[in-house]
């Protein structure tokens, strides 16, 4: 085994359309050191993870390995730095074997013939080492997350990589095989390895860590010893988000507004359990929680998109065999979390995807009434002040502001009672996203009651006037919007405290 | 139509050279086919003394409306994101089941029952990939196998032919000097412009094969438009079918089975997108009467009927090299 690498970030750069994901990032992770990246949704440390790594390219900055400084053109360049990456999503070939895919583009023998007696061999030594004890031959499918996920750390141990960037690598793991998984990380790095390691459970992070790296918003706050950190020093650090948006007034709903959305006992294990909760007339909730807390998937949830047992009513009554078609006649409306893959349907015109799904409102008989569609469609997309040159261009040659418009007017050629609104300004640019912001006011002011999904905090309690925190699929606390602060929420959405 | 104004307002809207470059191809995804057929029709007409003459272009059109009935029912499917191999053995079987049917329950019924066998084929094959989920390429292959072999157990592998003078109605009857056979084709044409342009129904087709997932969250049963296309595509066999064996009088497993063929040619060199939510049956039109004046053209001109299928070929990858970069672009 080789020493550990050793390796240094100087001003990393990296955005993404309209937003900026690391802004002028400068580390350095020792030779065999546990690093960790902590921060908030979106403060970058994924990213920051995935650059050392090779599998994303920054914009500016550079990368320095041993001292020598190395551009990558794909992540194959940073596997020959000996850097490898074991991301959420494994980058295995399910249907071949354990074997296979552990050597898999480094096979061992000579003149294009593979040596199988080697491999397996040096496959047995390396199992030894991880406590990997799945037979080799079997199919990468057949195996559970936590194992397949030791035939990623084998990959990159038979690649002599010497330093490993891991991110999120508990997130799909039962508490049992993440403390495996902790074990297995400190003996890799008792054996040199270098280890980067991506996470939101701060709890690991303080166990396992030599040196912790907090992040916010794409900017580099502190990097310390881990044992001088405590969980609360560390949310402390991530605190403060700077709010790039100013936020319109909130007009609380009157007092006897009536409940339009209850959620009772809502479960989907393991993304969420027992959920349970009401939205207003006229009231805008905020779910907060870190990523895979599972808001996203409570949103989909009530709108039947996926199945999950438990009760949701709209104005009282309970809506049966749950599916989005019921859910819409009953005054539901999903603003998904992917408006490219769920909302729109990008090659098609900007007039159909605003009436698609009400076109029982511009039709008589199932024909369609053209005049009157375009009327609808002119008068919706004013209301939403979606900037476009004329109905029948492709949504696709919006921009991500004016698409993220024509989404949301899909759902106002008809009032609904419910917006569950996700991620409504991913991606977006600052103006947009204020123009969002006043929309959602506005309904909510008419008396929609609006369920509100996001990863920026800022957002969430910029606008909400009940804020639910969710940590790990469940309710981990509520609060009044108007005055609760960044500081409590995280707490209760990382567990801290 | 509304597909061109879309082609004009990305071209203006672009901008740069990657952006042109995308409009250029767009415009070319767009209008080619028009451009094809007009070239081509004013070619013939000026190489060929036989060639503008009513006689010829009645014919031409006589012997396209079986396959471009078919094709009208594999735009439907391409646009809702799915294929179907079968259609070929189902337009067979219709033929097989018609003629064997005929001397005992007389020429309509026999005509009407074979062509909702074809129906029921499409239904079942709408059914298994929709609900069983498997994929319509695969799916309708191995129905297209079984269809094809119940043909031959049902003829026993024997040419069926029927001896009814009344049988012909169908294949060879006019109506103002036009065979019945056009009028189909021109009906059929207009309906299912109609009901992709006009209509709920239509609006669901694109939106489902262009984002299934988009279209079920706007409350859209994706899986019924599934079965409905496959329904129709059955169906359309089935016309197809019966107005063939009205023509000739004869029923044989095995021959006709690449109409299929010759029908998703014509879709695609039309425009119609392989990858869902895009195309149009005026572009479908088009693309029949393309394909059928280059045969005409081959055989008046009296060019060696061997390359037809070379060209064929060669522009059908054309067609679909141009659908894919102008996604690409895009």
């Amino acid at each position: 085994m080789k020493a550990g690498a050793a390796c240094a970030v100087r001003g990393i750069h990296k955005r993404y359309g309209a937003a900026v994901a690391l802004d002028g990032v400068s580390i350095d992770v020792a030779a065999g050191e546990i690093h960790a990246l902590v921060g908030e949704n979106g403060a970058g440390k994924s990213t920051l993870g995935k650059i050392v790594a090779g599998a994303v390219a920054p914009d500016a900055g550079e990368i320095v390995v041993d001292g020598e400084r190395v551009t990558y053109r794909s992540p194959r360049d940073a596997i020959r730095y000996g850097i490898g990456l074991i991301e959420q999503e494994f980058a295995l070939a399910p249907d071949l074997s354990v074997l296979d895919n552990v050597f898999l583009g480094v096979e061992l023998g000579g003149r294009g013939l593979v040596d199988r007696a080697r491999q397996r061999e040096r496959f047995a030594e390396l199992a030894e080492r991880i406590g990997f004890r799945e037979r080799s031959s079997v199919p990468v499918r057949t195996l559970r997350t936590a194992d397949q996920q030791k035939v990623e750390i084998l990959r990159a141990l038979v690649r002599e990589t010497r330093l490993i960037v891991m991110d999120e690598p508990t997130a799909a793991l039962t508490r049992d095989e993440a403390d495996r998984l902790l074990e297995i990380t400190r003996e890799l790095r008792d054996d040199g390895v270098t280890v980067i390691y991506v996470s939101h459970v701060l709890g690991d992070v303080l166990a396992l860590a030599d040196t912790v790296t907090v992040l916010k918003d794409g900017r580099h706050v502190k990097t310390a010893s881990a044992r001088e950190e405590t969980t609360d020093s560390l949310v402390t650090a991530m605190l403060g988000r700077s709010l790039d948006v100013a936020f319109p007034e909130r007009t609380p709903p009157p007092p006897d507004a009536p409940v339009v959305l209850s959620v009772r006992g809502l479960s989907r294990p393991p993304a969420f359990d027992d959920v349970s909760f009401e939205v207003r007339a006229g009231e805008i909730v905020g779910l907060a929680g870190l990523v895979g807390s599972g808001r996203t998937e409570i949103a989909r949830a009530i709108f039947g998109a996926d199945p999950a047992a438990g009760e949701v009513a709209i104005e009282g009554r309970e809506l049966r065999g749950r599916s989005p078609r019921g859910s819409i006649r009953s005054g539901l409306a999903l603003l998904p979390e992917s408006r490219k893959d769920q909302g729109l349907v990008m090659v098609r015109p900007l007039s159909e995807n605003v009436t698609m799904a009400h076109l029982g409102v511009v039709s008589r008989r199932g024909v369609l009434q053209r005049r009157r569609e375009q009327r609808v469609v002119r008068d919706t997309l004013r209301s939403v002040d979606a900037r476009h040159a004329s109905q029948s261009q492709p949504v696709s040659s919006l921009s991500g502001g004016n698409q993220q418009k024509a989404a949301l007017a899909k759902w106002l050629v008809r009032t609904p009672r419910l917006l569950l609104a996700d991620e409504p300004t991913r991606g977006i640019d600052v103006g947009a996203k204020r123009a969002i912001y006043d929309l959602i006011r506005n309904l909510a002011a008419d008396g929609l009651g609006v369920l509100l999904i996001s990863s920026e905090l800022g957002e969430v309690l910029g606008l909400s006037h009940r804020v639910i925190a969710l940590r790990a699929g469940r309710v981990a606390g509520e609060y009044d919007g108007e005055t609760v602060d960044e500081e409590t929420v995280m707490r209760a959405v990382f567990g801290s405290g | 139509m509304a597909d061109g104004r879309v082609a004009t307002v990305r071209g203006r809207v672009a901008a740069g050279p990657l952006a042109s470059v995308s409009g250029g191809l767009d415009f070319l995804r767009e209008y080619m086919i028009v451009v094809c057929v007009l070239a081509l029709f004013l070619v013939l007409t000026f190489t060929s003394d036989t060639f503008l003459t009513t006689t010829n272009l009645l014919n031409v059109l006589q012997q396209v409306a079986p396959v471009g009935l078919v094709a009208f029912a594999l735009t439907f499917l391409l646009i809702v994101g799915e294929f179907d191999l079968s259609s070929g053995a189902l337009f067979v079987l219709t033929g097989v089941l018609a003629a064997k049917l005929q001397p005992h329950l007389g020429t309509w019924p026999a005509l009407l029952i074979a062509a909702m066998a074809a129906l029921a084929g499409g239904v079942i094959n709408g059914l298994l990939v929709a609900y069983a989920r498997i994929n319509s390429f695969v799916c309708t292959l191995a129905t297209s196998l079984m269809v094809a072999g119940l043909s031959n157990v049902i003829t026993k592998g024997f040419l069926v032919t029927v001896n009814a003078p009344g049988f012909f109605a169908l294949g060879s009857n006019e109506l103002l000097g036009v065979k019945y056979s056009i009028w189909i084709l021109v009906v059929a044409a207009l309906l299912c412009g109609f009901v992709l342009s006009r209509t709920k129904f239509g609006r669901w087709l694109y939106a489902v094969g262009g984002n299934p997932e988009a279209a079920r969250l706007s409350g859209i049963n994706v899986r019924a438009m599934k079965v409905w296309a496959f329904a129709f595509s059955g169906l359309a066999a089935g016309i197809g079918g019966a107005i063939v064996v009205s023509r000739t009088a004869t029923g044989q497993a095995g021959n006709g089975i690449d109409i299929v063929f010759g029908a998703f040619a014509a879709v695609v060199v039309g425009g119609t997108s392989v990858m869902g939510g895009r195309g149009a049956i005026w572009r479908t039109m088009l693309g029949i009467i393309f394909l059928a004046l280059i045969t005409n053209g081959f055989n008046l001109l009296q060019v060696e009927p061997v390359y037809q299928s070379i060209i064929q070929g060669a522009i059908i990858l054309t067609a679909v090299a141009i659908d894919s970069l102008s996604r690409r672009a895009s």
